[in-house]
């Protein structure tokens, strides 16, 4: 009851934000597109890159959202106050995890639908898993945005954790060099970046017309990477401060 | 008397800054208690402690028998902070609807919360684009829309015009009257005429805590704001 009217309260705050909801939707469609004339005469390139982005736009879009709308609870004294009513944390926690997991799976959806059939992307795999995978990224993102707010001060300091959380993850996913082609300890680093997983989930989405055991396993330390971070993030809620 | 909240030995430092430091008073069930003094002087610190949100180094502070910001309090206590703490975001009606939904209340439950604090005409508008004065009227209704049995209200009145005040005055003064324990901060004197009980404060220290009039009396004179000074000369010659 107190998590249902949770998330509705952050759905609301989002839909009275029409000009977010458009970035959300239409920015990684127009990125995508952009990606596609990129690599006009190469469709096998755009199929992987496209591919790699839907779970990708969702984890750095639904990150930088979480970290600035937790920091707002933290600055604005809402955060505070709740902490004197009946809210929970994990009515929080769980509140941001479902209003913006379903964001997120909203802004996959309408990606990868304009990624299949206006761009022609392929995959062997089927769109409902590219668009799972694609949610756990969000909720990866949400989760960690949750975290990383504790240890930001102002805004400006919070959109500085985007490129420290995001751009090793995405460098060393295998994009831009495969992974087992990495130096050792770049791929030690790799092995423990949630982002590695979900690229290769999505990875063998792509190269099999059947969910694989590979891809389950990448899945499932996607969603233990969820929960880790959710606990973590739980710590840093604290209803005494100094 | 009946106790509705007990502070002994309080002692909270905020930085490397001793901001109470062996604070204690007791507030009557039912009353409305002023809390005043200038500045820096602890009003805060001490309400942030009594709802349960303030890290304390020694001391207790028990509400309705039970230790500050403790389970079974949440559903009992409303906080109004310094800084209207509500969502910018949301309507005034969306913030006081989901402020109620905490306590499982229903949404009329909140419509009459706008009403007390004179926002019917602007239930509708983003919290955002409201005056100052409106904002914090907005974060009052969600401290009052759980019909706490304490409230605990820093500086509620400031930024109001004086019949609003006024009428929040009123609407304190019926909630105590129905049962309700009500502290307000406030460095306006004037206000302070309205209470049943003050409590001054100064440099973390209680200076009084009495009536209006016992105040007064104890002073020599008839003026809140001259009582204050003179209560404070007294004490420094006293230390």
């Amino acid at each position: 009851m107190i998590l249902t009217s949770t998330i509705r309260r952050i759905l609301t705050q989002l839909r009275h934000d029409p000009r977010t909801i458009a970035l959300i939707i239409v920015v990684p469609t127009l990125l995508i597109t952009l990606i596609y004339f990129m690599y006009d005469e190469q469709p096998r390139i755009f199929d992987r890159i496209a591919l790699t982005m839907l779970g990708v736009f969702p984890f750095i879009v639904m990150f930088l959202i979480t970290s600035i709308a937790m920091l707002r609870e933290r600055t604005t004294g809402t955060l505070e106050r709740l902490f004197t009513t009946p809210v929970g944390k994990l009515d929080l926690l769980f509140g941001y995890g479902v209003a913006f997991g379903l964001a997120a799976a909203a802004q996959a959806t309408v990606a990868a639908a304009f990624a299949y059939w206006v761009l022609d992307m392929t995959t062997a795999g089927s769109v409902g898993l590219v668009i799972l995978i694609a949610v756990a990224n969000a909720v990866l993102g949400v989760a960690l945005g949750l975290l990383c707010s504790a240890f930001a001060r102002t805004e400006f300091q919070a959109v500085q954790f985007m490129p420290l959380v995001v751009a090793p993850q995405l460098l060393l996913c295998g994009l831009f060099v495969p992974r087992a082609a990495m130096a050792g300890w770049l791929q030690a680093i790799s092995d423990v970046l949630p982002m590695s997983y979900s690229v290769e989930a999505l990875t063998e989405v792509g190269a099999h017309a059947e969910p694989t055991g590979i891809m389950w396993r990448d899945l499932t330390v996607v969603v233990g990477a969820i929960v880790v971070a959710l606990i973590l993030g739980a710590a840093t809620l604290r209803r005494r401060t100094a | 008397m009946d106790t509705a909240i007990e502070v002994s030995g309080l002692v909270v430092k905020r930085g490397k800054r001793l901001v109470l430091d062996g604070f204690s008073c007791v507030i009557p069930r039912g009353s409305v208690t002023g809390l005043l003094g200038p500045s820096g002087s602890g009003k805060t610190t001490l309400m942030r402690a009594i709802v349960g949100v303030q890290i304390v180094e020694s001391g207790t502070v028990t509400v309705l028998g039970h230790p500050a910001g403790s389970a079974p309090l949440r559903s009992k206590i409303g906080y109004l902070t310094q800084a209207p703490s509500v969502y910018a975001d949301l309507t005034v009606r969306e913030n006081a609807r989901y402020f109620a939904s905490l306590y499982r209340l229903k949404a009329a439950v909140a419509d009459e919360a706008i009403e007390a604090v004179g926002l019917t005409g602007a239930a509708g508008q983003l919290v955002a684009n409201l005056s100052g004065g409106q904002r914090s009227r907005a974060s009052l209704a969600c401290a009052i829309v759980g019909r706490p049995e304490v409230l605990v209200l820093d500086e509620p009145t400031v930024g109001q015009d004086p019949v609003l005040r006024d009428e929040l005055w009123d609407h304190f003064r019926r909630l105590a009257a129905d049962g309700a324990t009500v502290l307000v901060s406030s460095h306006v004197m004037d206000e302070a005429n309205r209470c049943d009980r003050l409590l001054l404060i100064r440099e973390g220290a209680l200076i009084a805590d009495d009536t209006p009039a016992a105040v007064k009396t104890s002073a020599g004179t008839d003026d809140l704001d001259q009582a204050f000074l003179r209560l404070i000369k007294r004490q420094a010659v006293a230390a």
